[in-house]
């Protein structure tokens, strides 16, 4: 790239907030595919995404604050409205889920639900016979 | 450095969207779908502020401020639209 060089800790303080903010990201997105319920698949990205989000802004106000070519103020602003809209959000989706169908609604933690839940590792379906 | 750094991000951040893309088409429940259309902005916009690093450019950010007021705006409008068959109450 053409753009002047940045001092070795910045370049190496950036990078890792990049690759960890990516990690989270990826970890909340596997959550999302992966877990089995809507009030489970609701935990991970809400969470990760953020992290996420977080540590590319980190790193674009260190590379950026760095070089003095801009005022910083727009990471700040994304900053805040990411941090605080994210679980507003979250919250009102978990909401919305409840006053859809209140049966679905998970046990108490703490009370013993009624049938203990699946193991985690499934039986395998039953083999037609040959 | 940072610009592996950036292509390895984007590379993650890409096969989250794709993720969270499948889970979009694929939910059982539309609450599902609206949780996976929350999760794709927020990573639409960590990829475009990578993409905003990389070419050391300042619309890019211009953009991603956009992007964060109105994905949250829709999902909020949509999750009341789901629970209530209204966005706003009229009483």
């Amino acid at each position: 790239m053409t753009h002047e060089a940045l001092p070795f800790t910045v370049d190496l303080l950036a990078s890792l907030l990049l690759v960890a903010g990516g990690a989270f990201a990826l970890v909340g997105a596997i959550g999302l595919a992966r877990l089995r319920d809507f009030y489970l698949r609701v935990h991970a990205p809400t969470k990760a995404s953020t992290l996420g989000v977080g540590g590319a802004l980190l790193a674009s106000m260190l590379v950026f604050g760095w070089t003095g070519q801009r005022v910083v103020i727009h990471e700040l602003l994304i900053t805040v409205f990411v941090f605080v809209t994210a679980p507003i959000a979250a919250h009102l989706l978990v909401k919305s889920a409840l006053e859809r169908d209140p049966a679905r609604r998970p046990p108490e933690p703490g009370t013993a639900p009624d049938a203990p839940p699946a193991e985690s590792s499934p039986t395998p379906p039953p083999t037609p016979p040959a | 450095m940072i610009d592996h750094a950036l292509t390895l991000s984007l590379g993650m951040f890409c096969i989250a969207m794709l993720l969270s893309c499948w889970r979009l088409l694929a939910g059982p429940d539309i609450l599902d779908r609206v949780l996976a259309l929350d999760t794709l902005y927020v990573n639409a916009l960590a990829v475009v502020i990578l993409l905003g690093i990389r070419f050391r450019t300042q619309v890019f950010f211009e953009a991603a401020l956009v992007i964060a007021m109105l994905g949250f705006v829709g999902t909020v409008v949509t999750a009341r639209f789901v629970a209530r068959g209204d966005v706003i109450d009229h009483d």
